[in-house]
């Protein structure tokens, strides 16, 4: 579905990641994971569009998409839910929502994309005339999910989405990713929480300073001793 | 005493709802995408001009060249952007202002050379005279001007809190890549914006051609003060530039009574150092 190719992304003198190739197959959860600076925010950001790829070619069900703007990639179903929830803080929760499915011209599609969002966070309508800003830091990142698959995405991206929400809610996380992902989302999932993600993903890379120096399926990678002595403190 | 003071809080209300119009326009444009229109008083200098124009050559009332003027300026700022801003968005902030600087000179010299510096009055408005409300004179272009621009104020708050373009305009303003990633195309915003903001000074100058007098350097003071509101007022924060617009018309006509006329604009000048010096962010910014 997805396939980067000799990837090359710098930000001025800098290259963030050099030569990064990977796939994600339809219905696959993948992971990629990485310390701090490693370069997976700036590889989906790349793909998403926000940032263009020095070297290389991002191809999506089969057609070449680095050069598209990232306001046409979510309307190839494409969407990111980035780092930090970016929600608009002054709107309420269904402005949020609504401009989660500002790619969509089908009323119709709209009205079955908000039905979905609100089967996964049934709490959602109570809450809609409230102001995003004013949300605990779970259930913005909740709302940032929900605006995410408002666009109807195939391929959903999510940038640490367990990153600035209580312990005990990203357990309840990434329960909600796992549940995406049994109604046949494809998921590319970008985490520091290296043991939860691997236990969800169906494979996984390992970036270091902007290279994959790893990849294999997830529970693989949980038993690697690269990744339980890096990562999992083992 | 009592009778002088009323007058002068109506003069006040009747100025600072005009500025506040003026202000909407310029702060909405730096909200969106972050640029400093500083030929934003040239715009309303060329409204004014068109006013003027329409009146003369055409016997259109300045009350009904305000479509013409508002779509007029609309069509400008949307081009000015698109050709000339638009080409500098990624550069660095200073080749922004000094870019917006330059059309600010060429517009202020094309009206010198194509209208010559003279002053200008439209000399028979539709609306004129005074009303008398007890001991207040209520002059009649103004007191329209001045409702006229909250009306517009509140539609254009109303535009961007209830409509899909208008979420979107500010979306982009609150966060430029979340927005894209929703798949607003931000380009299309920014020309937007910067064509709704100068649509809005356009419309205030067809108000202000009812009873100012109208020349090529009439921009210059206009938008120095329209700066300071939206400074006051926090950058980017319609409200703020609604509120701030109504207390500068306060501080000037105000500090003009109480002091001396002559250093009214010294003073909301000094309101506004005050200001950013305790509230930096001026203020309804965050």
């Amino acid at each position: 579905m997805l396939e980067v190719e000799g990837l090359a992304v710098g930000y001025g003198d800098l290259l963030a990641i050099q030569e990064v190739s990977f796939n994600v197959q339809k219905g696959e959860v993948v992971s990629l994971i990485g310390s701090n600076g490693a370069g997976k925010s700036t590889l989906l950001r790349t793909i998403s569009g926000l940032l263009r790829p020095r070297r290389g070619t991002i191809r999506f069900e089969g057609e070449p998409i680095h050069t598209v703007a990232p306001y046409d990639i979510v309307r190839k179903r494409i969407s990111m839910v980035p780092e930090g929830r970016q929600l608009f803080g002054r709107l309420s929760v269904w402005d949020n929502l609504l401009l989660g499915a500002y790619g969509l011209d089908n009323r119709g599609e709209i009205d079955t994309a908000l039905d979905d969002v609100v089967k996964l966070f049934p709490w959602l309508p109570e809450r809609r005339n409230q102001r995003a800003e004013t949300l605990s830091g779970g259930e913005q990142q909740q709302v940032a999910i929900a605006r995410g698959l408002m666009s109807r995405p195939s391929l959903l991206m999510l940038d640490e989405p367990s990153l600035g929400i209580m312990p005990k809610l990203v357990t309840e996380m990434f329960e909600t990713i796992d549940a995406i992902r049994k109604k046949g989302m494809t998921v590319l999932l970008v985490e520091q929480n290296v043991f939860e993600a691997l236990s969800i993903s169906d494979r996984a890379y390992v970036l270091q300073t902007g290279r994959i120096v790893l990849q294999g399926k997830g529970e693989e990678l949980l038993q690697s001793d690269l990744v339980r002595q890096a990562y999992l403190g083992m | 005493m009592a009778d002088q003071l009323l007058q002068q809080v109506v003069n006040s209300l009747l100025i600072g709802s005009v500025y506040a119009l003026v202000a909407i326009g310029l702060t909405l444009i730096w909200g969106v995408m972050n640029v400093l229109n500083f030929a934003h008083g040239d715009f309303l200098m060329i409204g004014m001009f068109i006013s003027f124009w329409c009146y003369t050559l055409l016997k259109m009332d300045p009350l009904f060249s305000i479509p013409v003027c508002a779509a007029a300026l609309f069509l400008l700022g949307a081009g000015i952007y698109r050709f000339i801003i638009s080409k500098v968005m990624k550069g660095p902030g200073l080749a922004q202002l000094v870019v917006t600087f330059g059309v600010s000179i060429f517009l202020a010299n094309l009206a010198v050379m194509l209208w010559t510096p003279d002053f200008r009055l439209i000399e028979k408005p539709l609306l004129s005279g005074t009303w008398s409300l007890g001991s207040v004179q209520l002059s009649i272009p103004k007191f329209v001007a001045s409702v006229g621009s909250v009306v517009v104020s509140a539609a254009v708050l109303l535009f961007l809190k209830k409509t899909r373009t208008g979420k979107a305009i500010l979306a982009v303003e609150m966060n430029r890549d979340a927005a894209q990633l929703m798949g607003i195309n931000t380009e299309k915003i920014n020309s937007l914006s910067f064509g709704l903001g100068s649509a809005l000074v356009g419309i205030a100058g067809a108000f202000l051609s009812m009873y100012y007098y109208i020349y090529p350097q009439v921009g210059g003071l206009f938008g120095l003060i329209s700066f300071c509101i939206v400074a006051l007022g926090g950058f980017g924060s319609i409200e703020g530039a609604f509120i701030a617009g109504i207390l500068i018309g306060l501080v000037q006509t105000l500090g003009g009574y109480f002091f001396d006329p002559a250093y009214k604009y010294a003073l909301v000048f000094l309101v506004y150092l005050i200001t950013v010096w305790i509230r930096p962010q001026g203020l309804m910014g965050s």
